[in-house]
């Protein structure tokens, strides 16, 4: 964790240390992964959206939002993922294909690791559980609902499965 | 009305960009522009809501202390400010009137739950949700 933050300034004591522009550049990118998280986001792609280089866009991401941006973007497919397992009658394998994964395996994985549970286990529960959101818009009820990914993906595995 | 909401702020980076972008894209006019040194208490307003003011406000000294402002000047540009909704009767309509002006759509017109909504953010990154009445 300390590793990531070298090279950063650290101007204020609690903010990242990047520049307002910056960051606003970033936010761009961001808006990207949230509005089109099925695409493929290489970094070269997301630098030029920010206007930064490669080499220096995926630590000012972290810095700025807390998680490398292949992260962040993982955790937004699953997020959506779960709205549509809840709100549609989709298959899971049409779910998996609509939020950007390439193959059936790796989104049960990743989903499992995320959230705990299957896709089908997730279907089931919410289902049974009545919810009124339906007064809040769309994107705040996502945001709320958004999966906490503050480890790596692998790392929650290992450590949700110790015996392994 | 026995209680309302008169005035509700939101920090930009910038407050000269933010009349241009408030008034000059979104239609909003100035109500208040009042100097006291290199403090700055701006309020602009709708036309169809004469009794609300959008604040549009610089985070600085004397309100916050030079450090304070710094931060809140980030969270601000990495969109971590509270969501602010705009209503309007046609959001398509909205959309493209904006999208003409050049306002930074962050999501197009999606038709959902009875409604339809838009997303775009002011220049210094506030994130507005433009939702069409029901």
């Amino acid at each position: 964790m300390a590793a990531a933050q070298t090279g950063m300034t650290n101007k204020s004591t609690n903010g990242s240390g990047l520049d307002p522009a910056l960051l606003r550049r970033l936010l761009r990118a961001r808006d990207k992964l949230d509005t089109a998280s099925h695409e493929a986001w290489p970094v070269r792609r997301l630098a030029a959206v920010s206007g930064v280089s490669e080499a220096h866009f995926a630590r000012s991401f972290k810095a700025a939002f807390g998680a490398p941006p292949h992260r962040y973007l993982l955790s937004r497919r699953i997020e959506r993922a779960k709205a549509l397992l809840r709100d549609t009658d989709a298959s899971i394998t049409e779910i998996a294909f609509q939020t950007g994964w390439d193959s059936l395996g790796t989104f049960g994985r990743v989903f499992r690791d995320i959230t705990g549970e299957s896709p089908s286990e997730l279907r089931a529960r919410e289902r049974a559980e009545p919810y009124q959101l339906d007064k809040v818009p769309h994107c705040f009820v996502s945001a709320a609902q958004r999966p906490n990914l503050t480890i790596a993906v692998s790392e929650k595995r290992r450590r949700d499965e110790p015996d392994r | 009305m026995n209680q309302g909401v008169g005035v509700a702020g939101i920090y930009v980076r910038d407050q000269d960009e933010a009349i241009d972008f408030y008034v000059g894209k979104l239609g909003f006019a100035v109500h208040t522009d009042a100097r006291n040194g290199d403090y700055r208490w701006l309020t602009v307003q709708l036309a169809d809501q004469p009794g609300f003011q959008l604040g549009l406000f610089r985070p600085q000294p004397p309100t916050v202390d030079e450090a304070t402002a710094r931060m809140l000047d980030e969270a601000v540009a990495k969109g971590a400010m509270p969501p602010l909704v705009m209503v309007v009767p046609d959001c398509r309509a909205a959309w493209e009137r904006f999208l003409a002006q050049g306002v930074e759509f962050t999501q197009e017109p999606i038709s959902r739950f009875g409604s339809v909504d838009a997303s775009f953010r002011d220049p210094s990154g506030n994130g507005w949700k433009l939702v069409e009445a029901r």
